[in-house]
């Protein structure tokens, strides 16, 4: 029998792209595809521990009222599963831990650098070291980017892709890091898996809008050391079929969303490495 | 002792909201602010440990790696010690005690976490912000600058310092900077009774106009005919009431009889005479004679292929949309309070529209907005009446309010417009739809159906109960005035309603309720009161409502629009896991009481009987107003101008006429492409900036089956006739959406009328005018709609949008927003307006006419003329029948609607869309009787497309198109240029980056 591939897809408190995230995860081949809400992991009805797959997807946690997913990462790290003393971030360490994949997009993506999970610097994950801020331009923007991934870097989930377009849908995406340090040894262990680039040179820029927020480095996504765990600003469950791309109309594009290869590269992984 | 933390950016670190705050100072109020930088404010009304301090401000409020915190230390002094920052002054801006703060209460539930338990009510955080500001400004100036842009004095509280001001205050004994916006007041529950039996005429009139009651003379009569009557009071005794009303009684009377709720001039009887024709007929009830009545034409001829399934009765018009799912769908408007509040009205508005579909049959899952927004022109310069705000303030407040409403719940922004005329001033129009998606089935009944049975309970979910938002529903029944209360504003909470929508759509799923419906206009006064029509009748606890605060009276918590809220019935044996479920999913539910079959609307405050009145009378008792209504078609001076030397001039002028321009600012600004259904996204073309005439999306991700949203909204032709106005209306909604793919069998539409007082009085002399035009507006509406054969399934209509202001009165022009939804068998098929390739062949379907009167040409003249567009229906429906079968062919390379600007506009904008150039030749398009060249191209007859073909699909479009009116007008080019000829000369030769930046410039902010 082959080994069923399990993914949990959280919901609650202002996420909003549960529904599509799910929807990329089983056209990925994913064999069972769960949308959990928090409560139910807070309660204890589901464990992290049953899954394979974790996927944060985007929204508004708290309206990302006290910055964005502020105060879903303080609800992370110190609420606790009823009737023990577990904190619901002790089961995603363990979750991480026992080789799980997580995937957090635009507001995961937050929450995943407010939590400290990224970067992961020596498998320290609950050390914050980079944030996501307002955008320069002041504004939520909703466009499509065009981003290249780092063919070096360890991310799992950004293997095999060269160029990819996929919607951003933000008002606090510019990547920013502590200190110069930190951009440094993200650039050194190659973290950086995903970066804005321009269409027409296909390298990396700080120029809006092909750089939507003013992110250094052009950073739309990065990874954990592991490659294991990533976050990115853009959205990959919205590029599910050709005709999400705004010139659908226009282009020949394959009847398959470019944005799959994300959820396909952690299925195909799960595949390949369940014992 | 209250304590305070601050939290900013640290200084390396671009304050994008204080850099953009300062740019709109010297932008829109001219004032020489060199920078901003702004700190947030976080007033806790708690005895804290210094740790616990610590722990709070460093942890949830403030992220270590871009910002710094304070506890008890004006952060702002240490910018000026330190010159980091060397501002000029400091304003704060903190809420008023009541109004709906969202981040002091997830402040609070981020506290209650650190403390590791939870904060009773009446405990709180309140936020504010602090704008250090550089610049040149002497104290006026900043007033000015607080006034106009960093607060709205009406929900909102300033302090205005500079630094040895500031120095003073924190080193002083009484440090204002520590004062709580808590709301104190007597919490002495009273109940008033009134006695209507003695009053004379005058004094009734007085009792409605001083309880805000807004009910006239007749209908005060009618309230004390019923009192009186003896077997009324009799059983008013035996329930301990006597043959007074309650105030409790009054203003749930006052609510339901309510214009905003009983539409009574759309069921009003009217003496319509008209001097054009020479006619007199009296019309019982416009709705039923001309929306209900076409609605009921259209679905008998579709007989047994009826796909209207609930319609006019409920929260939203339901019609099938596939074999899982059918579509729930409706608009409103929330134009009073987004005059007085932009942000906060308009944020409510669209919050509040997404109850209506979530409170339809069983409830829906919301797939897609919409927002359609009239404003003044944002460049208006003249003086503006006391007390109005100036537009560009109430664009920009209209636009955050919808885009964080919108987008923190996940819901996509299809579909919209903006438009500006300066008699939007007074009273901006903000309508604000939302569209969901039900199962056909939920708990084996159909989806679309409710039913709240004697002894469910009755329970309120979601948000609490305030002052805020009482008198909505008969606030928004009068002209804005002076004294308008505060009250009337609210600020919507797109998270708690997120929370408890993401709970109620399980509790539906697991059949824990019976019927639902949103606490909307007039609170539980209305929700209840109509759930228990269903029932039969009700028994409500007022003291087991939850409160923000105390202090609230029964009457105000009975009336109360606070938001977030929806009302449930729950059948007795599932309440236990109802309410378990609830408390899970951190949501408040509240059981308030039961459903009955009594008959009876009753209230009781702690055991003791404060309402009782007949469902009957409260429904159905109030009077049917008598109207008079004139109609004789005003004259207008026609233009006289040469024929313009540079048409490409004019195009260009005519590109950049704010009706016409791009929209991008706004759209971007909105999701709209998340739930991952978007197919066709409002901008589109090969830069992705092109304007969408419809949008095409996905809602049920397990089928390729598509829901295709357009609307149409013509104002200016209401200038000259309603009736017109109102036909083109519809006709470019129903054209909007068949360029896009829809098609006319199966399209369904919403109305929502938005007029100033059509009823004659002193202040409104005109009235048996504005009158006529809206007999005229609905006549029209049933003779285009069973027409084209697209009913109308839900509607409203917001009948006073005037405005007097320091004694000048202004009228909005008399506006109709007609909104379509259609099916699409397959979004693969759905066509986008840009060119698509060299080559190509441009076709002009439709015939122009004579048809300048009104028109965005004429405005930009100053004129409005006579010659309005008229739908020549019957021609137009074989064109539109013929185009979408030639579109569900796949025959179609593009395909964009003309409408206002005319062709030359249509044109410009298939072409720079597409980036790609064209070569026209106008000579060849069908037109009668025009002799001008500026007539041919900016003419905006209705039912009009410009298409673009591939050659190889030539002859097949043509036979399809047959004889529909038509023309091969020229060809699409690689030479990015817009060539146009007319009378056998080069009448237009124009780059098109240079017409598209043209249209791009006046919006782009």
């Amino acid at each position: 029998m082959t080994p069923q591939v399990r993914v949990i897809v959280t919901t609650g408190y202002g996420t909003n792209c549960e529904i599509e995230t799910a929807h990329a995860c089983r056209l990925a081949g994913a064999d069972h595809v769960d949308i959990v809400h928090l409560s139910d992991l807070l309660d204890g009805t589901v464990r992290l521990g049953d899954y394979h797959f974790l996927n944060l997807p985007g929204g508004f946690l708290d309206g990302d009222n006290l910055g964005a997913a502020q105060a879903g990462a303080h609800r992370l790290r110190n609420a606790r599963i009823a009737d023990s003393k577990e904190r619901l971030m002790d089961q995603l360490l363990g979750f991480v831990e026992n080789g799980g994949l997580v995937l957090g997009v635009c507001n995961g993506f937050q929450l995943m650098v407010k939590t400290g999970l990224l970067p992961g610097f020596g498998g320290n994950y609950e050390n914050r070291m980079v944030s996501l801020t307002y955008n320069d331009s002041g504004k939520f923007e909703d466009r499509w980017v065009t981003c290249t991934a780092s063919p070096d870097s360890p991310c799992i989930f950004t293997r095999g892709i060269g160029k990819i377009e996929l919607p951003v849908r933000h008002g606090e995406g510019k990547f920013v890091t502590l200190d110069s340090s930190v951009l440094d040894r993200l650039t050194d262990e190659k973290l950086i898996a995903l970066q804005y680039v321009s269409p027409e040179t296909v390298s990396p820029t700080q120029d809006y809008p092909y750089n939507p927020n003013g992110s250094d480095l052009a950073v739309a996504g990065i990874c954990d050391p592991s490659g294991r765990l990533m976050g990115l600003m853009p959205h990959p469950e919205a590029f599910h079929h050709r005709t999400n791309h705004p010139q659908w109309t226009r282009r020949k594009l394959p009847e398959e969303g470019a944005g799959l290869v994300f959820f396909r590269n952690a299925v195909d992984y799960i595949r390949q490495n369940l014992s | 002792m209250p304590h305070r933390i601050e939290v900013a950016l640290k200084p390396h670190i671009p304050d994008s909201h204080g850099i953009k705050t300062a740019r709109r100072s010297r932008e829109d109020l001219g004032l020489d602010v060199s920078a901003i930088r702004t700190i947030h404010g976080y007033l806790i009304d708690l005895e804290l440990s210094d740790t616990q301090l610590k722990a709070f401000a460093e942890g949830p409020l403030s992220d270590p790696v871009t910002q710094t915190a304070s506890v008890n230390e004006p952060m702002a002094l240490n910018l000026l010690r330190d010159s980091v920052f060397p501002w000029d002054w400091l304003v704060e801006v903190g809420f008023r005690p009541g109004v709906t703060d969202n981040e002091g209460r997830i402040a609070k539930e981020a506290l209650e976490l650190v403390l590791g338990c939870r904060l009773e009510t009446g405990a709180g955080v309140y936020t504010s912000t602090l704008y250090c500001i550089m610049g040149d400004l002497n104290r006026d100036q900043i007033e000015a600058l607080a006034g106009r842009l960093l607060a709205n004095d009406l929900i909102q509280r300033t302090s205005i310092v500079t630094g040895n001001e500031l120095e003073g205050i924190w080193s002083g004994d009484s440090n204002t900077f520590y004062s709580v916006p808590r709301v104190e007041g007597d919490a002495a529950v009273r109940i008033q009774e009134i006695d209507l039996a003695p009053l004379k005429d005058e004094e009734l009139q007085a009792l409605s106009r001083e309880r805000v009651l807004v009910l006239n003379l007749n209908e005060m009569n009618v309230l004390r005919r019923h009192i009186s009557r003896p077997d009324i009071i009799a059983e008013r005794k035996k329930v301990g009431l006597s043959g007074r009303y309650t105030d409790v009684e009054l203003e749930a009377l006052a609510q339901t009889w309510s214009e905003h709720c009983k539409h009574k001039i759309f069921n009003a009887v009217i003496h319509y005479r008209n001097d054009e024709t020479g006619t007199e007929e009296t019309i019982e009830s416009l709705f039923d004679t001309y929306i209900r009545r076409g609605t009921a034409e259209i679905r008998s001829r579709l007989g047994d292929d009826d796909w209207c399934l609930s319609v006019f009765k409920d929260n939203a018009g339901v019609i099938r949309f596939n074999r899982r799912y059918d579509v729930a769908f409706k608009v409103e408007t929330h134009n009073s309070p987004s005059a007085l509040d932009p942000y906060g009205g308009a944020l409510t508005g669209i919050v509040g529209v997404n109850r209506d579909p979530f409170g339809t049959g069983m409830g829906a899952r919301l797939a897609f907005n919409t927002n359609v927004f009239c404003f003044g022109p944002p460049d208006y310069n003249k003086p503006l009446p006391e007390g109005l705000m100036h537009p560009k303030r109430i664009f920009e407040g209209v636009r955050e309010g919808v885009e964080h409403g919108g987008n923190q719940s996940g819901i996509p922004t299809v579909n919209g417009s903006l438009l500006f005329d300066t008699r939007y001033l007074g009273k901006p129009l903000v309508f604000c739809g939302t569209g969901g998606i039900m199962p056909r089935e939920i708990c084996r009944r159909p989806g679309y159906t409710k039913q709240a049975r004697p002894g469910d309970a009755i329970v309120m979910c979601g948000g609490r109960i305030g002052k805020d938002g009482i008198h909505g529903a008969t606030f928004s029944s009068e002209e804005l005035h002076e004294g308008s209360p505060a009250t009337a504003v609210q600020i919507g909470d797109p998270i708690t309603q997120k929370k408890m929508t993401d709970f109620l759509l399980r509790a539906r799923d697991l059949c824990l309720y019976n019927s639902i419906t949103d606490n909307g206009a007039g609170g539980l006064s209305s929700s209840v009161g109509e759930m228990a029509e269903e029932s039969g009748g009700f028994e409500l606890h007022l003291d087991r409502a939850p409160l923000k605060y105390a202090g609230l009276q029964p009457w105000e918590i009975l009336v109360s629009e606070a938001q977030e809220r929806m009302t449930v019935a729950v059948p007795p044996e599932k309440l236990e896991q109802f309410l378990n479920l609830a408390e899970k999913m951190d949501v408040e539910a509240s059981v308030l009481g039961n459903f009955t079959n009594s008959g009876k609307f009753h209230c009781m405050y702690n055991g003791k009987t404060v309402a009782y009145l007949d469902m009957d009378f409260v429904h159905n008792g109030v009077p049917t107003l008598e109207l008079h209504a004139r109609w004789s078609p005003p004259r207008f001076e026609e233009l006289v101008i040469p024929e313009p030397e540079d048409p490409g001039d004019l195009l260009k002028k005519m590109l950049s006429r704010y009706n016409i321009c791009s929209k991008e600012y706004i759209v971007r600004q909105y999701d709209h492409e998340v739930q991952g259904g978007s197919v066709v996204k409002p901008l589109t073309g090969a830069r992705d900036d092109g304007p969408s005439d419809a949008a095409v999306l996905r809602p049920d991700l397990e089928s390729f089956e598509g829901l295709v949203v357009a609307h149409g909204i013509c104002p200016r032709y209401s200038d000259i006739d309603t009736y017109h106005m109102v036909c083109c209306a519809v006709d470019e909604a129903v054209r909007n959406a068949i360029a896009s793919g829809g098609s006319l069998d199966r399209m369904a539409g919403l109305d929502n009328f938005c007029w100033c007082d059509p009823v004659e009085s002193e202040k409104t002399p005109d009235g048996q005018y504005k009158l006529a035009q809206l007999v005229r507006a609905n006549q029209a509406l049933y003779e285009i709609c069973t027409t084209y054969s697209v009913p109308c399934i839900s509607g409203k209509d917001s009948m006073k949008n005037d405005a007097t202001i320091g004694g000048v009165k202004i009228s909005i022009p008399p506006t109709l927003l007609f909104s379509v939804i259609s099916w699409i068998p397959d979004v693969r098929l759905a066509v986008t307006m840009d060119a698509k390739s060299k080559g190509d062949l441009v076709y002009v379907l439709g015939t122009t006419y004579p048809e300048l009167g009104a028109s965005e040409y004429y405005a930009l003249h100053g004129f409005t003329g006579n010659s309005v567009p008229r739908v020549r229906i019957d021609q137009a429906l074989s064109r539109y029948r013929c185009l979408a079968r030639a579109i569900r062919q796949g025959l179609l390379a593009s395909c964009h609607d003309c409408s206002d600007g005319g062709l030359g506009v249509a044109l410009a904008e298939t072409a720079f869309s597409g980036g790609l150039g064209m070569d026209i030749d106008l000579d060849a398009v069908p037109a009668e009787g025009i002799e001008r060249f500026d007539t041919l191209l900016f003419s905006e007859s209705q039912s009009r497309f410009v298409v673009t073909v591939r050659k190889e699909n030539r002859k097949s479009f043509e036979e399809i198109m047959g004889g529909t009116g038509w023309a091969l007008a020229g060809k699409v080019t690689d030479r990015t240029e817009l060539v146009v000829r007319h009378g056998g000369r080069t009448a237009i030769k124009e780059d098109i980056y240079d017409l598209k930046d043209w249209w791009k410039r006046p919006l782009a902010w």
